[in-house]
Parts: structure tokens; sequence; C-alpha cells
């Protein structure tokens, strides 16, 4: 095991050499590299030994592993899973029980400092971690065991990399996203409900042939999939500038196609891959099937307000309403302030006019 | 010296006396400000509540565009307008000063900032006479456009950089660190109608009070912010 290369591990998996430059090809042009970099890739998996991956779950519906197994180009799937189901995946691995848990384990000593730790789900700190239970021990103390020994770490979807629906307010369980818990070591965040399956598969064979973590931007997330708005690689961007809008789910523009700002799109604001890559080896992605971005990848987009609005709800201010809503209720209120003090002033005017003739002749008369 | 508060000498603010208090920048900047305030006010409001929707075909309209063009170019004239504005007051005179500069640490100034809010309260029968901005006017005129402004120009360019992306200045200076602050875009949106509201409604009051105390203090206003000139009544 500990002296396998990338290639070896695929060759034993019965992947044929056409079928893995093909694949090296494939990630290269994923990753946003150069052709010139598939020979790289090829190399650096023929030469490198396996870098070996522990896949936890915490609190989580496992979309993000159903996403990863559904991977478009099937060999992408098969190489890196050959990779990753060796290891640790409590949901795809084959083993199971003590076993299981003596794989884990095993990791941990054998590549102490040289494993990659896959987070999906997140870990619950209330009540001691109990809500979350792994092996018959909380959840938040596995992670931080396998975390202290892992090079690197991987935050898959919105549950690992900001807390998503189980940490939306008012977070019972007190649902903490990994980076939150583990401090002490670099996190890559993998955002999204779930991510991407080519996202996924891309961000970890970067990782894993190229040994380094790819380049993220301040809040942790690859700038090679993170780094445009849903919003500016949209193909209904022109009726969006043209200022042609669905107004309703079953109006003539929603048959054109037009863009689903109105509908409360949140393409505008979200930072994902979607509008690229797109979903289901890239056959589709929401707007194109004709919804609007709920903004999945985006922090605590379960308390940001409506998907079906454009001004969202804040609930800060302990009632729903959004900002054009208190805003216009604000300055209402000030217009309608400025009209009674506009009459009040008018009525103490003339009463101190009749009351002092002598002084009002003075005001009237001055410049 | 540098905040002129209050009565100073009598013959200053004496009845017919004539003085000078702001430079042609400062007079150029107000109105272009209100302008572009005015536009970005607008402009925004339909770009977060769009028009109703066009039909043809796309290439036929650019509205959304032409909106989203006025609000961009206004604010560009709102945030260099402020730097400018911002400049002036390190060489300009004393009046141009007020604009960033609170006397907060005056006890006189807060004492007449009271009288100044029962004048207000029809419980003065005759406000102070003042040179530059009595301290209410002053301490508004800070919170909304000091600070309001350069709030709006701070998240207005986050948001804007978002769109020119990760290279442009704006998305250095102002959405790579500004956005993560927030948590994500949608909360800088939030918070940047709420803001322009807060504008809007200083807008309001500011146009009311200008016009009351033309119409009911002791010197001139409206026409100061023309010929510069403030003219003395009683
Ligand atoms: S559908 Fe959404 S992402 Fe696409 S152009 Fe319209 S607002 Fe932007
Ligand atoms: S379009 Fe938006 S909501 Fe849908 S998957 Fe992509 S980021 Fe998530």
């Amino acid at each position: 095991m500990a002296t396998e290369t990338f290639y070896e591990v695929m060759r034993r998996q019965g992947i044929t050499r056409r079928s893995f430059m093909k694949f090296c090809s494939l990630t290269a042009a994923s990753l946003g590299l150069g052709p010139t970099f598939a020979p790289k890739i090829a190399q650096a998996m023929e030469t490198k030994q396996r870098t070996p991956v522990i896949w936890l779950h915490g609190l989580e519906c496992t979309c993000c592993s159903e996403s990863f197994i559904r991977s478009a180009h099937p060999l992408a799937k098969d190489v890196v899973l050959s990779m990753l189901s060796l290891d640790y995946d409590d949901t795809l691995m084959a083993a199971a029980g003590h076993q299981a848990e003596a794989v884990l384990d095993e990791i941990k000593k054998k590549y102490k400092g040289n494993y990659i730790l896959a987070v999906e789900g997140n870990p619950p700190l209330n009540e001691d971690g109990m809500y979350c239970m792994h092996g018959g021990r909380p959840f938040v103390e596995i992670l931080k065991e396998a975390a202290a020994d892992a090079k690197a770490i991987i935050s898959w979807g919105a549950c690992a990399s900001w807390g998503c629906v189980q940490a939306a307010k008012p977070n019972p369980t007190r649902a903490t996203p990994v980076h939150k818990v583990i401090t002490d070591k670099p996190i890559i965040k993998v955002p999204g409900c779930p991510p991407i399956a080519e996202v996924m598969t891309g961000v970890i064979t970067y990782m894993l042939t190229f040994d380094r973590i790819p380049e993220l931007d301040r809040q942790g997330r690859p700038k090679m999939f993170y780094g445009q708005r849903i919003h500016d690689k949209c193909y209904r961007r022109p009726h969006f500038d043209a200022g042609q809008f669905v107004e309703e789910w079953d109006d003539d523009a929603a048959r054109k196609g037009f863009c689903l700002y109105k509908m409360g799109c949140k393409g505008p604001t979200t930072y994902n891959a979607c509008s690229t890559m797109r979903w289901n080896g890239g056959v589709s992605f929401p707007i194109q099937s004709g919804h609007g971005c709920i903004g999945c990848s985006e922090e605590g987009f379960w308390d940001k307000g409506g998907f079906y609005n454009r001004v969202t709800n804040i609930n800060q201010f302990g009632i729903e309403s959004n900002a054009d809503k208190i805003g216009g209720t604000i300055a209402a209120t000030a217009g309608a302030a400025v009209v009674a003090h506009a009459a009040a002033t008018a009525l103490s005017k003339a009463r101190s006019d009749n009351g002092n003739q002598a002084k009002s002749d003075q005001t009237k008369g001055g410049k | 010296m540098t905040v002129n508060i209050g009565i100073k000498a009598e013959d200053e603010t004496a009845a017919g006396k004539t003085i000078f208090v702001y430079e042609w920048p400062v007079r150029l900047w107000h109105w272009l400000n209100a302008l572009s305030i005015v536009i970005l006010a607008v402009t925004g409001y339909f770009i977060a509540s769009p028009l109703p929707s066009l039909s043809g075909e796309a290439s036929d309209h650019f509205l959304m565009g032409y909106i989203r063009f006025a609000h961009f170019t206004a604010a560009y004239i709102f945030a260099i307008g402020f730097l400018v504005r911002a400049y002036w007051a390190l060489v300009g005179n004393h009046h141009a000063r007020e604009l960033f500069h609170l006397p907060v640490t005056s006890r006189k100034w807060w004492s007449e900032m009271l009288h100044e809010l029962r004048w207000y309260f029809f419980l003065e029968k005759l406000p102070n006479k003042y040179m530059g901005h009595n301290p209410l006017a002053h301490l508004m005129m800070f919170l909304s456009v000091t600070l309001g402004g350069a709030f709006m120009i701070f998240t207005g360019f986050a948001l804007y950089g978002e769109g020119a992306q990760e290279g442009h200045w704006s998305h250095t200076l102002f959405t790579s660190w500004l956005i993560p602050l927030f948590g994500q875009s949608q909360s800088v949106h939030s918070w940047h109608h709420l803001v322009a509201w807060g504008i809007v409604t200083f807008m309001i009051v500011h146009i009311y009070a200008a016009l009351r105390e033309e119409a009911m203090s002791r010197q001139t206003i409206i026409s100061s912010m023309i010929n510069g000139t403030r003219t003395f009544r009683d």
C-alpha cells in the first residue's frame, strides 16, 4: 500500500493507459490548465506515491457523496474513487464496525502528517457533541483526532464549509462548520448543497497530483471554481441587461427563458461554477431548468431570506421585512414628520406674529 | 479655531452683515453631490426592483444595462467628489472642515445642540446665529454625508468589484475584504439598501430644514450655498 503510485492503483483497478491519459487531459482542462499540463499530471500520477484520503461524515444528508459518485466522466469517478475507497469512507468502503475503525487508526499512524482529511457534514457542539455520534463517540472528537495528523482538510459542501441547514437559526444542536473547530490546518472549502461532482473531483485530483492545495480566495474556496458568480457566466444574462424578466412562473417570459432576477434568483450574489460547468455531466443547471439560483454555496444561505425575493428579508430587526420596506417606512415617516413640523411651525409663527406685531414686521422686512 | 460655533464677535453677526462662508469648490461639490445622490437613489431602486419586463429580442434592448451604467457613473461622481471634498477640507477655509470634524469634546457644542433641538421642538423663542452649521445640522451632516457616504462608497464599490472581478482595483480594494467581512454578498446588498434609505431620509429632513431655516432663522441659508455668502438678519 505504501509504495504504490496513483498510476499503479488505477491499472490495478483495470483502467487502461489510454483511459488514464484521457483522464489527465480532462483534469487539466477542468482545472483550467493548458494542454501542456496533461503530461505533467500523467507524470505526477505515475511517479508519486498515492496520497491516502480519509473521508469523514458528520451531521449531513450525504448529498455530497451522492454528487461525487455521479461525476460526469465515469473515468474521473473511477480514478478518484480508486484512490479514495481503499482508505476510509464509512459510506463507500466495504469494511464495517471494528474492522473499519481499525483501518482509520492504521491510516492515521502509517501516514501521519501525510493524508488528506475530507469532511462531509459538520460537528454539532451542544450537549458535548452528542447530537452526532460516530462509532459510539461524539463526532467532534473523531474529527479533532483525524485532523491532528492530517496534511490538509477539505470541507465538502455547505455543511462543512458554512453550517448549512442544520446550523440555520436557531441552530439547536450548535452545528459548527469545520474551520471553527479545527483552526491549525489548511482548510479548503468546497461549498454547495451539494458541490458539483466535477468540482469535487477537480479539487481532489489537483491536490493529489500536484501535492499542494489549489489557490484559495479569502474565504478559503478554490479560486478556479468559486472565483466568479453564477450571474457573471449565466446564459440568461443578456435578458438581464436588456431588462427582460420572468414576472410569474407561468408567463410568456418564463417560456422564453428570460432572466429570473425578479423571481429571486441569487445568481448575482452566489459564487459557484454552475453556470460554467453545469450539472449532471454538463446537461443543465437550475437556471437552465427555469428556476432561479437559491445561493446554496453562500454562507448562511438558509438565514438570508426567501429564495423567491431579490431584496431579501433581514431578520435582525425582529420582524419579517426587507431593507427596502424598512428604509421606505423610515423615509415616509420622515416625510410625514416634516409636513407635521412645517404645519406646527406655521401655527406657532402665526401665533407669535399675532402676539408681537412689531417683531413680525421686523421678520418680514428683513432680507 | 477649527470649528466656528455659536455667536462670535458681535460685529461679525450684526444685522445686515454679510460674511463669506462657502468657497466655490464646496458649493460645486454640494450641488454635484445632490444630483448624484438623486440619480443613485432612483437607479439603485430600479436595479433592485426592475421596471416591468420588456418583450422582443434581448438584442433590441439594454435597459438594465443603461440603468446600471447611470448608477455606476453617478457613483464615480459621488466617490470622486467625496475625495476632492475631503482634500478641500485640508486646504479650504475652516468651514470646509466641518464635514470631517465633530467637536465632540466641546461642552458648548453639546449645550448648543440641546438649544437647537429645543428650538425645533418649539421650546425656544429664538435660535442661535451661526456662520457655518448649527451643531444639530453639523451632527446630521457628519452622520449622513460623511459616514453614510463613506459606507455607500465602500459597499458600493465592493458590489461593483464583484462584477468587475479579480484584478480590478475595486475588487482588490473593496470586494476582497468587504464581502468576507459581511459573510456574503447578499448581506452587503441589504446594508447598501438600508443606508441608502437613511441618506434619502436625511435628504428629506435636510431640504425641509434648509427651507425652514431660510424662513425662520436669523441668517440666510439657501442662497449661501449658491453665492457662498451668509447674511445676518438681526
Ligand atoms: S437568471 Fe439569475 S444568474 Fe442568470 S442573469 Fe438572471 S439574475 Fe443573473
Ligand atoms: S445554481 Fe445556485 S443554488 Fe443551484 S446549485 Fe448552483 S449555486 Fe447552488
